[in-house]
Formats: C-alpha cells, structure tokens, sequence
C-alpha cells in the first residue's frame, strides 16, 4: 500500500514535468524562436494564405508543375504512404498506369527519361518537393499551355533548386509550391 | 549518390563521438559523483520528499524490481484512463478528437508503457494535445528513464562483491529522466523547431491551395514529442505518418539530428559500460561486435535501396534515384536505409519512410534487427539483452575450454544458465507463436493468404503479406513499434495480442537479467588466473557473434525464408 501511494506521488510529479512543464517550455521557445511562433511557416500569394511552405499540396492540372502522386491525395488531415510491397501487382500496374498518364500530359518526353519520384507516392503523402529531372521535364508542357519562351520557365525551375546540405550532403530537389508561386507571377507579367 | 552517402556517414561518426562523452556524464550520473547538472537537484530532492520516497535506501533485485511494477503499472492505468474519456477533457482538445475504442485504448497503453510505441492509431485524426502531452510525452521519457535505470542496476550488480543489495531504482530512475533524457531533449528541441517544426496549441488550420483545393492541416505541439520520442528509443510519432510527415521532420538537417537521437543514448550506454565497471576496453569491444552488424545491415539496406526496383526498371523508366515508394525527395534512399536501421537495431520504431515498401532484402534485414534486438538496442534494455548473450556466450566458452564459466570473477552457475537460456528463446517464442496463429486466422474459412483471404487486414499478397504479419509480431516482442504499416491492425485480434506479446516481451527480459544480476552480486569473487576467459578479446568477440548468429538468426530462418527471402527471389 505505501509502495503504491509512493507510486502515484511519483508519478503525478512527473506527469507535471514531463507532460506539462517541458512541453510549455519549447513551446515558450517556439514563440521567440520558431518560424512564425511555432505555429507552421504558411506561404502567401495575392495576400492570402495558400499553404504550409513545408506541406506538399496537389498540383495536378497542366498549367502547374505537378507534384508527387500521393497515396492520401494530400490529404494533410489524415496522412500515410501506400504501404504497398515491391513485387504487388496491383502496385506495378498502378506505376504503369501513372508512367502513360505522365507521357500523354508530356509530349516529346521519352520514357526512359522519367524519374522514378514522379511515379511514386511519398511516405507521408504530403511530400513538398519533386526531383529537379522532374520539374525540367514538365517545363515544355508548361510553357506551350502558359503561352511563356521555355528558356524563361527553366530559368525558373534553374533559381528553385535546393541543393544537398552544405552542398556536401542529402539529395537536390524542388519545392512545388514555392516553384508554382513563381510561375504565377511570371505569367502575370 | 556520393552526397546521400556522405550524409550517413556523417550521422554515424557525429553519434559516435559524442556518445563517449556522454558516457562518461552517464557513469557520473549513476554514481550520483559531481556533475554539471547538480542544480536539477533541488527538484528531485522535492519529489522525492513529496512521494516519501528515500533515494538513498538500498534495496535488494526483488524490491527493485516490485517497486518496477508497481511503478509501470499506475502508468498504465493513468493511459488507460486519459485514452478511454479524452473526448471530454475540458482543454487541449481543438480539433475534438474522441475517446479511443476500448481495444485500441489498451493497446496503446501497453504499447507507450513498454517503450515500444506500436501505435494502431493516427496521431491527428484519434488523439487530443492533451493526449498527445500528458499521456504520450509524458510516457515516452518515464519508459526510456524505467529501461535505462534497469541498466543502471544491472551495472552495479556486476560490480558488487558478496552483496544482497544492488541499489536504488526509484533514485536512479529519476535521475535518468531529469539527468539524462532530458537536457538532451530540451537542446535538441530547440533545433528542431527553428527549424520550421511546429510547437502550437493552435487547432488544424483550413488553407485554399493555390490549385483551389480546400485542405485541413493538422499541427499540434509536435516539437517536444518529436525529440524525445527519437532520444528515448520511443518511436511514437506525433502524427501518424511519423517522421515522413514533414512538420516531422522538416528537411535534411531534421533528418540528421533526428537520426543521430536515435542511436545516441543506445552507443552512450555500451560505452558507460566500459567505464562503469572499470574496464572501458570491455565496452569498446561490446560496441564492435555491434557494430559490426549494424554497418553490415546499413549496407545491405542501402546498396538494395539505392540499386531500386528492378520491376519498374523493366517499365523503361530512370530508377537511378533508387526505390522511392514510401519515400521523401527531400531525405532520399540512402538516408532513408541508415534510419531503418538505426530504428530498427535500437528498438525506437519511429520511421523517416514506409518499411512496408522497401525492398524484400532492406525489410528482411529490419525484420532480423529486430529479431536480434541487441545492437546497442532500446536505451538501457538493448544492453540488457546484449547481456543475456554474454552470459551464454562465457557458458559456451567455458564448456569449451572444460572451467567453470566466470563472469567478470563470478562463476556462472546452473541457475543462471537457465534464466538466461529462457530468456534467450522468449523471444523467438512470442515471435513465431504470434505469426503462426495469425498465418492461420488470415488461411480461415478457405481464404489464401494474401490480401484476397477472409481476415482482410494483409495490404500485400503472397510472401510479402506474410511479412507484414512477421513484421508485427516481432516489433512488438522487440518493443520496436514500427511496423508494416499496410497491416491493418486496429482490430481487436491485433490489439490485444500485440498487447500481451508486447508486456512479455518487455517486463520478462528485465526481471530474468536481474534475477541473474541479483544473484551474482551476492557470490564470492574468484581471483583472476592465467586461465581466466578474457571477455574483450578477440576470440571472445567471435564467440559473441556466433551465439548472437545462432541464437538470432537460426531459430527466424524458416520465418525470414517464407516471407523477406522468398519474395527477393521472386523479382
């Protein structure tokens, strides 16, 4: 019985220290510190909020770079990959199925040309960046549908890519959305 | 290529360093010698006098380990409690969340009590900010701080000469929380959300994307749970996609400093063996024998991942970017490879990319991880294990040479083999048990096993099903908490069996060592001799391997041939 009583005085204090008092602690931090007071880095155009600069959004038509498929479709509310295995059928017609749907949308790009991120879905399925291969292979399209010269929308995808860390280490890529408010704003000149 | 190999290399040699002085700051903390830290003191002087608890009391392995239980078990009714009634908390509920069912509500209290953080929920859609706070971050330091004060124990057994007592669990336990975990925690907190990591109590925010899409976007206090759900081998994610999601784990450098949380304390601990027993060279050699299974698996998974799919290689289209299902481009393959093994080897279960879809080889050689489950391991227990096989590994040898098998100058007798031998198959026991029965349920009523069959729960069909199933079962027996996450699992069979096999496979494993613990404190000392068995030589190094081969692997063959190996040799 004293050792139970022992227990649940324990307990509670660090219920208080560690579920409470740390927690408000970073979140204190977050307030001086953290990008937009911790609340999430938001991204405006036209003076509206359109999104989570760290959260991919879906960009399907063919006036936008396209991003990632996703197994949620960016659903940022519910979130999750396809947890599908390698060898499932189901999920190489599914690649298959995407790998046509890129080439019909993309004239005059070859098959073998297509990066493997385009045709795949994220882990969490908000992923924000596609491969710069990716982006520089939709800029024909996206240039005849904007009416822009092609030299201008690679410029664009040129100033948009995010090196590896230090240029020493990780992996190149894009942010879509960052990507697309650019190319709004270019088409509106 | 050459930079996203750069980047795991660099996460490895920055844990590594550091890990040795934070072992050392470890023994300090144990011996309760003169650390920095001393001004948290105060604190732990007021709760200990609050809870009428003496730190100072000796205490002999039982009362140790009843005052374990007892502890563990008022966290587990307090999760129960919170998770079965949050739908009507009064505050830090913005996005009405409701009360979890009554299955999963166990489950998960098993499951953040046991350190493994198996979680058959989704963090934004099923648990409130206070949930989220007073449950889960709460539980997630309290777990780690319970294994690692085991370990603490374990440590001064060995030391003890002709002793009944070994020392103080609640003492330790608190210190391991406010000492080590969380310092830790708070710095790397702060890193974390300057870089863009959400730390709100503000609800979901409704945006309208640029294309015109209506979306809600789930945030939350995420930054505190992040980082101790990394430092304390945890794993349970804020949300449910884990650290693919990216308010958790915002960009490479995230990544990094995520990943090198994960194996941190685990290297700290192999390396405060060493030093606390005065023989740092034994716990350098402890650390290789580690680690070289652990780079062995790193470059496996790596070279299967970046070599990608070859089935969609036979499409036509460029895989030179590697096997990118259930990955992020920001993080890429091999980074992704380097944290499925440090999650997996240490028992923290968090995910940067979907194990589910790796390649058969890279999610077998998570699988056999988790099997071993004692390369550095879950803080604190991982070398407990560890230690199981140490004392299989000096029986062995000393049959071989015909002596007495000693430990550390104390003789290994009958008893201790035998709660070692029990130990060791426990393990394969609830592994192969759990699969084989859930292999049968998902066969039933005439259905194949395949996603086809009458349980419905397999995302996969064929061999790969069959190691969703496996997958499960031994993340649970590891108290991992990872998982292939295609199984759908929160239904009342995966709940409560994964619920049992997670208790067993946490409480068992340190009640046995501790048994043996409190039993070789008590013996006589033997003299060291020329015929002594040198525990960091090579020699002995091998036979480690071995048993840790033998052990591990052997018994999970047959498993690992039906499900991981089959698969890969059906590309």
């Amino acid at each position: 019985m004293k050792l139970l009583k022992q227990s649940l005085v324990l307990t509670l204090c660090c219920i208080a220290v560690f579920g409470f008092v740390y927690p408000l602690l970073i979140w204190g931090v977050a307030q001086v510190a953290g990008p937009n007071n911790g609340k999430g880095e938001v991204v405006e155009y036209n003076g509206r909020v359109v999104g989570f600069k760290l959260i991919g959004q879906s960009f399907t038509e063919d006036k936008y770079f396209n991003s990632r498929p996703s197994a949620v479709g960016y659903n940022a509310a519910s979130t999750g990959g396809s947890n599908k295995g390698p060898t499932n059928p189901d999920y190489l017609s599914e690649v298959q199925a995407r790998i046509d749907t890129f080439l019909a949308h993309n004239p005059g790009v070859a098959k073998s040309q297509i990066p493997v991120d385009i045709v795949t879905a994220s882990g969490g399925g908000l992923d924000p960046h596609i491969s710069p291969q990716a982006a520089y292979l939709q800029v024909k399209r996206i240039a005849k549908v904007r009416n822009l010269a092609e030299n201008e929308v690679k410029a664009l995808v040129d100033e948009h890519i995010d090196g590896p860390l230090l240029g020493l280490m990780g992996t190149s890529k894009v942010n879509v959305l960052k990507l697309n408010i650019a190319l709004e704003k270019l088409a509106k000149k | 290529m050459f930079q996203e190999i750069l980047g795991i290399i660099a996460i490895f040699l920055l844990a590594v360093v550091l890990a040795i002085p934070l072992g050392k700051y470890i023994v300090k903390v144990f011996k309760n010698e003169k650390t920095w830290s001393d001004f948290i003191a105060p604190l732990e002087g007021f709760i200990f006098r609050i809870s009428t608890i003496d730190p100072t009391e000796p205490m002999d392995w039982k009362q140790n380990m009843k005052a374990m239980l007892v502890l563990n078990g008022v966290f587990f009714v307090w999760a129960m409690l919170l998770l079965l009634t949050q739908g009507i908390h009064p505050f830090w509920n913005p996005d009405n969340i409701a009360a979890m069912e009554p299955t999963q509500a166990f489950n998960t209290a098993v499951s953040f009590t046991t350190n493994t953080n198996l979680q058959h929920y989704s963090g934004e859609a099923s648990a409130s900010y206070l949930t989220q706070l007073l449950v889960f971050c709460f539980l997630q330091f309290v777990s780690a701080g319970t294994g690692i004060a085991a370990l603490a124990l374990l440590f001064q057994g060995l030391l003890l000469k002709q002793s009944t007592t070994l020392g103080n669990f609640y003492n330790l336990f608190l210190k391991s929380c406010t000492r080590i975990l969380l310092p830790i925690s708070v710095v790397i907190a702060i890193i974390l959300l300057t870089n863009g990591m959400p730390a709100t109590f503000k609800g979901a925010e409704q945006v309208i994307t640029l294309q015109g899409d209506t979306v809600s976007i789930a945030r939350g206090p995420v930054a505190p749970m992040v980082t101790i759900k990394q430092l304390g081998t945890n794993g349970g994610g804020y949300f449910g996609s884990n650290s693919t999601h990216p308010f958790e784990n915002p960009n490479y450098l995230t990544n990094m400093v995520e990943n090198f949380a994960i194996i941190l304390i685990p290297i700290a601990l192999v390396f405060a063996f060493g030093f606390y027993i005065h023989r740092p060279r034994l716990g350098y050699a402890f650390f290789c024998v580690m680690t070289l299974l652990f780079l062995l698996f790193v470059g496996i998974s790596v070279s299967q991942e970046m070599g990608g799919n070859p089935m969609l290689a036979k499409m036509g289209i460029d895989i030179t970017a590697g096997n990118m299902e259930g990955k992020e481009v920001r993080f890429g393959t091999a980074a992704s490879s380097m944290w499925g093994v440090s999650t997996t080897s240490t028992s923290n279960g968090s995910v940067n990319s979907m194990h589910d879809s790796h390649m058969p080889l890279s999610g077998g050689v998570f699988i056999l991880d988790m099997m071993i489950n004692a390369i550095y391991g879950g803080v604190g227990v991982g070398l407990i294990n560890f230690f199981v096989f140490v004392v299989i590994g000096v029986f062995i040898s000393g049959l071989m040479v015909g002596r007495t098998p000693e430990l550390l100058g104390k003789k290994i007798e009958a008893k201790e083999i035998k709660i070692a031998a029990l130990i060791a198959i426990l393990h394969p026991m609830l592994i192969l048990v759990g699969t084989a029965l859930s292999s049968h349920l998902a066969a039933g009523n005439g259905g194949e096993v395949g996603y086809g069959g009458s349980a419905q729960w397999l995302n996969n069909p064929s061999f790969h099903g069959f190691s969703e199933m496996l997958y499960e079962f031994t993340s649970s027996s590891a108290n991992n908490g990872s998982g292939f996450e295609g199984l759908g699992d929160n239904t009342p069979f995966w709940n409560i069996a994964c619920g049992v096999v997670m208790l067993m496979g946490r409480f068992l494993p340190i009640i046995g060592p501790l048994a043996i613990i409190g039993s070789l404190a008590a013996k006589k000392s033997v003299p060291q001799s020329a015929g002594t068995l040198q525990l960091d030589s090579y020699a002995f190094s091998a036979v480690l391997l071995s048993v840790i081969i033998i052990i591990a692997a052997l018994s999970f063959f047959p498993a690992l041939a039906l499900g991981p190996l089959a698969e890969y040799f059906m590309i």
